[in-house]
Formats: C-alpha cells, structure tokens, sequence
C-alpha cells in the first residue's frame, strides 16, 4: 500500500515468530535490515549495518533497547538507530507497522 | 530580592564575557536576565585550543566550554552569529545585525580582539587568512586537502603553533619572522635559538630576519615576495603578527579608547553602567591577550555587578606564558631580560635541551624563562606574584626540579596555596579540598569542579600527579575494578555471590545484585552465564543469547560478517576421508579460502552465514570450537611413531585429552599441547597447558601464551603415567574455571594467584586434587553435545539464527 510519503507498506513475518532479544535479518533487494522485538512489545527495523566498520547488527547481543555490535562492541539504539557514547554515527532505521499478527516495514 | 531582575548583556560570546557569565552564576543566579550576543555560529569555545584542533589531537567539538544546554539550562538568552552593531549608552540599549534591540541596566563589552593583518599588496588574496577562530582552522584543514606549500608570516607563539598545525596536515610549511629569533617577546636569545633547532629538527623551515613585502597570485596567493629580492612559492599563507584589540563598536558609541576600552580598576568603561573585559579592555596601559589575566578581570567584575559593598578591584596581571609546540614545553613570565640592576640564575644542560633562567631584582624574582623542563613554572610564578624575598634561599628553591629526585613529582614539594592552574587561579589547596570533600577521582572531574586545567591544559600531569598524591594508596585499596558499567561490583564479588545466595538465572543475579542497568550490557552477560554454568553444571540452561556472536553461531565471525569454520581434528591428526570432505564441501559452497591454522586444522574461510547448517552437515565432523571461549585445540608432535628422537606417544596422549576436554566451557580459551621431547614441536611451553615427554615422566608447564602476553608456562609438576597426566588438567583446568575471572587467560591468572599457590592447591594436596577432578567429571559429564549436530536439527534456531529472509516487494 502507498503511503503519503511515498513508501510502502511489505509485510517482513508473523508477531509470534518474534522474540524478544533475538534479532532476525529480512532482506529487501539487497538490503539487509535487522528486525528487533523488544520486552515492551514493540518492533524496531534498523539498517543492518553498524556505522562503523559494517558489522551485522543482527547478530549482535541484545540489551534492552541496545545492540552491541559483533565486530568491536559499539552499542548501537535500536530504536533511533544512534550509536552511544564515546562513539558516533547513526544508522537508518525504518518503521514499523503490527496488523493482524503480521508486522509490515515502511519501506 | 526584587521582582524585576535587572537585565544584564553581554557583547562576545567568547572566553572572557561568559567567564564573566559564570562567576556572576555561582555568586548569585537569579540577580540577572543574561542575554549574550556573539559574531560565532558557535557556543563558547577554548579558544587557546584551536591550535590542538589544528594539531590534530582534539576535534571542534571537543574544545566547547560551554554547550547550549548549559545556556538553557542557566535561563540565558543567546544570540549566535549576530554581532552587536549599535551601543546606545543614554537610552541604555543595544541593537545587533539582525536588528535584535534590548536595553540593559548592566552592560559588559567582551569584544576581544581582531587578528591583525598586514596591509601588504596582495593580503586580500583568496588563502590568505589569519589564526583566530574555528573557520580559520576549518579553512587550514580543507587547504591542506588541495594544496601542499604554507607560508606562515609571524615566528611568535600564534604562528608557531599555526606552523605546527599545519605540518600535521602535511603541508610544506614555511615561517617567517622579522626578528633574530623566535618568539622574541616571550624568550631570550638563548632560548628563542634552542626552540628554533628543535622545531627545524621537526620539519619547520625558518627565514629569519626577512620582512615580506607583498603576496602575489591571480585570485589565489602563489607565492610570497621579500624585501631582499627572495621569494617563496605559497598556497596558503597565514598571518600570525598580532592581535588588536576589537573595539570600533566602543568607539562608536563614544567610550573612551586607546589602544583598547579604557577601564579603571572596577573594569568600569567611560559610560555609566558599561564594564569591558578580556582582550578588548585596557587597563593602566596594558591589554592583555593571555588568558589567566581575563580570567582575574572576571572574577572582579563579577563580584562588582553582584555586590553593591564590593570591594574587588584589579590591579593589574603578571604576564606569563607556557607554550607547548608538539612536545616542547616552553614557559615565560614577568621580566626575563638581562639588563641593569638585574642578575640571572641560569642553568644550561645542552645534552638534555633544558635551559632555565630566573632573573632577580631587589633579592626579589622580577620573571623567568624555562624550556624544556617547566615543572619549576609553579614555584616561580608564586615567588613574583607573592614578591618573596630570596636573599637567605639557595638555588634549590629556585629551581628546586634540579635538586629533587627526578622522579618526584613537583606537586608535592609546592606549598598549598601555590597556584596549581595558571589559567584558572586554582591553588594546591583547593584542589586537594575539591579531591577530598567531593571524592573526586579523576581529573575529569577535577576540572569540572575546579576549573583546574580547562583552559590551556598544561597543567594536567601536575593534576593528575596531586590526585594520585592526595588519594594515595587508599585509591588502589578501596578501588575495585569493576566488572562491567551496569555494577560497582568486581568479578570476584559476583562469583562469590552467585555461590553464596544460590543464584540460578542472570536476570535474577541482576536483580538481586542490584545492576543499576537492568538487562545488562555485552560485558556482563556473557560473564554471568558463564559463571552461572561452573556453578551449577548440572542444572544451569546456558542463555544463548548472552552469548558473544561466535558462540551463538558456532563460528568465527569474520570483518565482512561472514563466518569461518573449523572442523574438529583430533591431535591434529586427519586422515585421506576427512580431506576429501573438507574439499567436496569447499567447493559446493564456494568457500573463498582454506587455510591451515596454528592449532594443526583446517579453516574455511569467508562462509555465508546462511551455509553454515547445511556445511556442518554434509561435513558430518565436530565443531573445533575454534570461536569458544573453550577448550580448543591439543597441538601435537609426531612422538615415537615416527620420530627418531620422540620418547614418548605424544599423538596418543594428546587425542585422548582432546576428547576429554572438548566442547567445556572456560573462563577464555584453552589451547594444549604435548611434545614428545625437549625439542618441543608443539609449542608445549607457550600453552595454557603443555606437556613435554622426557625419558620414562611427563613435564607439565600451565600458564604459557604465545599471544599478546607472550609469556612461557611455568613448570608445575613432573609426572610418570599419562593417567597422572589426565588427572592434573582435571584438577587444573576445574580450579582454573571456578576461580579465574570470565575472560582471564591462564597466563594471567596464574601470574595473579601465583603458580606456588596454584602447586599448593592441586599438586602439594591430594585432597583438593581429588575434589577439583571430581568437580570436572561432573562438568565433563553436562557438557553439551556438539552444537554443529545438534543446531543442524533444530529447525527453530536455523530460522532464528541463520536465515536471511528476502522479503518481497509487493
């Protein structure tokens, strides 16, 4: 479905092959997207690529609303895709949308 | 208080008007509506820093002393990149560029000063510019992208640092100067010489004596012409001669100037209710352009604008300077030429490039200058400023760093109210009461509480070396380290706890301990799992999720993100099948590279993470465990199979350690060996645990690395039967893992316990050894199956862990 902002709705997989702390990667083309279900409930998409040096943030450890970059440990928000302090960069991160069991990303 | 609070502006936004700013806070915050106006789009920055910014050791924002939170936060109104343009002193208002008019009750001008640029024909040439501010750093730095020759025009401390900066960015860089030697107004002739002959040994080119006479070039500068004829190719040329002081707004407005605002000693200006500070103000015929001065000038006003009985007033600064130009400490004050009535204390070492001079007038200190070594620089700035008499001191409390150890810091000698921070006026003793009443302990804070080295930052190292001196050993005692940022507890009081309360799952230790971040971080997870798995190996469910990416995956994860894989060889010993596997599936799957490793296996390197189930099961071999913090490989030589000096089967018992141990857990991991003989093949004496076979007995050496840590394995026991052998890395290993941190290799841990202690718990007392191999066979026996079997079948995981989902675009 088009939205106002000329992205569309793609349905990614099913709420309930989710769980919380344990990222999953969805490609669309060749973009790699890491998928996040948090303890509140909520799903976060994030580009699956640390700023720094690249590496699969869906493979990382998950702490709450942070992922700790497999390569050199950089925590990264899943939520708005900042990296903290003492490092810098951000990644993108995409919308997401729960209907009727299955979660969409705005892409 | 009144109602109305009186409205206070302030014309610069730089070091000196917000200095004023803070010290008008911390004496009365809500006296004042602060607004500020400021010609930078920038908050208030370390000026003094701009040449460590160019230098390369700092970034822009690095330098910021004040954030715009902090203005928010203190309620102050500020207007950036809009400089005042009107000053109406009989209606009391101001107006600014962008048309902003206020009124004041207080105003204070901290205009500070411009760069002054010599009138020569061709100055207003494009990559000409001088050394003032954040853009004419940014302008250097994207200059040296395009072009490669700098001429920097002023062999004075502002140039020389510009001169410095600009060799970092690797430009050709040369400077210029009107004087016989450098920094002619801070340094004598000896000193001056000595700074140029370390300079030049660092790359600066120097023309002395030359005066420029015009700069040519189309729209860009090409090169720089000199009144002797000579001429210098140029793609940047930086105009480091002066400061004036900026003060056209308060001519305008009528104030009384010279060379800068007039104040009196209440920092008042010509018009009633108009103070000037900083470079911009003048007074009894000195302005000034260092920082410590500014500094003093806002503390009076402060007090002045705050107190109506104040009785502040400024009398004047002592001039001094310390300068360092990548590594050179250089250090001036007062009046340091030789002249009448004045005579020197000099000290000269050619050998190191110290040189110091301390010249004396009266029995009295009148200024100094040090190079090389200006750890005296404290002492001697107290004596002028305190005007000590010196007629009864020797030479040793001049200089005392030329008597003391030299390995003693200078802090300790220094009297408590000697100025520590220059810049800041910050004394000894008020350092040491910050420490000590708000348990500060770094100088991290000590500079936030005290203002103790925030400016020039010359003064850290005596910072640090006064904490260190407050804190004494108390710091080192009471001081555990922690082990990760979510506790204050330390390894061992985690370990302990989880022993002692009977602790089962992280998030219950979390809990319990108090983890002031609740779901922990990548640090302490993978630690709490694995204690929580030595403490109860027959209970305990391991949390894969607390685990690093290469345990999760079984694999080693690589730059790329893709993984490698190493099957498991027994010994390092393979057979023509196995090979043949690890070829048909090298090829079925593309890996890009096979590569023998050090533990005597094979690495396929540069896999799919998406491959990796279906590898591991056409491979049909254990994991190797090459990515655990685990026992992983048992490297050995051939033995007396085949070797002609080999006295013992050094294959024999190393495949059968390797089947014991593989797949347990450790606190890091666990690399073994056996060598048949002295010889040593395998590396015995750079493993965790080695074994070396000598006539009818077994050496076993523990605590090797031939890593980052290189350090050869201690000697721990000789023993006869390769059944004793078993034994002792049950024991060994068993009391490693209960006892060592999480991620403490064996060389560390035995280096912190001690190899007497360890040979005392497990070789001298047979009891404890027992104890300790018991303990293993309960381990061994929970130890889990290999993973590469079991995530094979486990379909949940595969889609978990390994699948790359294309979504479609619908």
């Amino acid at each position: 479905m088009d939205t106002l902002q000329g992205k569309k709705e793609i349905y990614i997989l099913d709420y309930k092959d989710l769980r919380a702390n344990v990222p999953r990667e969805i490609l669309i083309g060749d973009q790699s997207i890491a998928i996040f279900l948090t303890h509140d409930g909520d799903v976060h998409a994030i580009e699956n690529k640390c700023p720094h040096k690249g590496g699969p943030l869906s493979q990382g450890i998950v702490s709450g609303e942070y992922v700790f970059c497999p390569l050199h440990d950089w925590k990264i928000n899943v939520i708005d895709g900042k990296a903290q302090a003492p490092d810098e960069g951000c990644v993108t991160t995409y919308e997401t949308v729960i209907k009727d069991g299955s979660v969409y990303i705005m892409y | 208080m009144s109602n109305r609070q009186e409205k206070l502006v302030v014309i610069g936004n730089g070091m000196a008007g917000v200095r004023t700013v803070e010290e008008i806070l911390k004496k009365d915050p809500n006296k004042y509506d602060v607004t500020i106006f400021g010609k930078e789009p920038h908050p208030n920055y370390n000026r003094i820093s701009l040449s460590s910014v160019l230098q390369g050791d700092t970034g822009i924002d690095d330098i910021v002393l004040n954030t715009y939170e902090w203005y928010e936060e203190n309620n102050i109104t500020l207007y950036t990149a809009d400089p005042v343009v009107d000053i109406d002193t009989t209606k009391q208002t101001v107006t600014s560029e962008k048309n902003v008019t206020i009124s004041y009750d207080k105003l204070i001008i901290a205009t500070g000063s411009n760069p002054f640029m010599l009138p020569l024909p061709g100055a207003d040439k494009e990559g000409v510019i001088a050394f003032r501010d954040i853009e004419d750093c940014e302008t250097m730095i994207n200059a040296s992208e395009k072009y490669k020759r700098a001429v920097v025009i002023g062999g004075g401390l502002l140039g020389l640092e510009a001169a410095r900066g600009l060799i970092n960015l690797n430009m050709e860089t040369d400077v210029i100067h009107l004087e016989e030697y450098l920094m002619e107004r801070q340094l004598d002739d000896t000193a001056g010489t000595m700074l140029r002959e370390e300079l030049e040994s660092q790359g600066m080119r120097f023309h002395m004596k030359k005066q420029t006479e015009q700069i040519v070039g189309k729209d860009r500068v090409e090169g720089v012409h000199f009144k002797d004829g000579s001429k210098l190719y140029a793609d940047l040329v930086v105009m480091a001669v002066g400061i004036k002081p900026n003060i056209g707004l308060a001519q305008t407005a009528g104030l009384e100037t010279n060379r800068a605002i007039v104040v009196n000693d209440y920092l008042e200006a010509s018009a009633s209710n108009v103070y000037a500070v900083g470079e911009c103000a003048e007074h009894n015929g000195i302005a000034y352009g260092l920082v410590a001065p500014l500094y003093e000038q806002a503390k009076v006003l402060a007090d002045q604008l705050c107190n109506e009985k104040s009785e502040a007033s400024y009398t004047g600064s002592l001039m001094y300077t310390q300068l360092k130009v990548s590594g050179v400490d250089v250090f001036s004050a007062g009046d340091f030429q030789s002249g009448e009535g004045k005579k020197a204390v000099r000290v000269h070492d050619e050998f190191e490039g110290v040189y110091k001079k301390v010249m004396v007038k009266d029995d009295k200190v009148v200024g100094s200058v040090l190079f090389g070594d200006t750890s005296d620089s404290p002492r001697l700035l107290d004596m002028m400023k305190k005007q000590e008499d010196i007629s009864g001191m020797s030479k040793a409390v001049l200089l005392p760093s030329e008597e003391a150890d030299s390995t003693e810091s200078p802090v300790l000698s220094m009297a408590p109210d000697e100025t520590i921070c220059g810049c800041n006026g910050v004394s000894k003793e008020a350092i040491v009461q910050a420490i000590e009443q708000d348990g500060l302990s770094s100088v991290e804070e000590i500079k936030k509480h005290t203002n103790a080295s925030r400016s020039c930052g010359g003064c850290k190292p005596l910072v640090a070396d006064l904490l260190q001196a407050t804190l004494g050993d108390e710091s080192s005692i009471s001081q555990v380290e922690p082990l990760c940022g979510c506790t204050s507890l330390s390894h061992e009081q985690v370990q302990e706890d989880i022993r002692n309360r009977q602790l089962t799952h992280p998030r219950e230790v979390m809990n319990v301990l108090g983890w002031e971040n609740e779901e922990g971080c990548s640090k302490c997870r993978p630690a709490i799992n694995y204690y929580l798995g030595v403490v109860h190996p027959e209970t305990y469910e391991d949390d894969d999720l607390s685990r690093f990416v290469n345990e999760r995956m079984h694999a080693n994860i690589q730059n790329d993100g893709t993984y490698s894989v190493v099957p498991r060889m027994y010994g390092g010993v393979t057979n023509s099948d196995q090979l043949r596997k690890i070829a048909n599936v090298a090829d079925k799957y593309d890996v890009p590279m096979l590569k023998l490793t050090g533990g005597q296996r094979i690495d396929m390197l540069g896999v799919n993470k998406e491959d990796l189930p279906n590898m591991w099961s056409d491979l049909d071999m254990p994991s190797g465990h090459a990515y655990g913090k685990a026992i992983r490989t048992v490297k050995t030589c051939v033995g007396e199979d085949f070797c002609r000096f080999g006295t013992q089967d050094s294959i024999g018992l190393g495949i059968a350690i390797e089947k014991k141990f593989e797949r347990l857990n450790t606190p890091h991991k666990v690399k073994m060996a056996v060598s048949a003989c002295p010889r040593n093949c395998a590396e015995s004496g750079i493993k965790d645990i080695g074994i070396v076979g000598v006539e009818g007995a077994w050496e076993m050496y523990v605590g090797g690395n031939g890593g980052v840590d290189l350090r050869p394995g201690d000697l721990l026991a000789k023993v006869e039967t390769s059944d004793e052998v078993l034994e002792i890395i049950s024991a060994f290993l068993q009391y490693y893992r209960e006892d060592a941190h999480y991620l403490e290799r064996t060389s560390h841990w035995v280096d912190r316990v001690g190899l007497e202690h360890v040979r005392s718990t497990i070789i001298d007392n047979m009891d404890n050894r027992k104890y300790y191999a018991e303990q293993m066979e309960v381990a061994l026996e929970n130890k889990p199956a290999d993973p590469w079997e079991s995530l094979t079948h486990n379909e949940n995981k595969r889609k978990e862990l390994f699948e790359r989902k294309a979504v479609e675009l619908v």
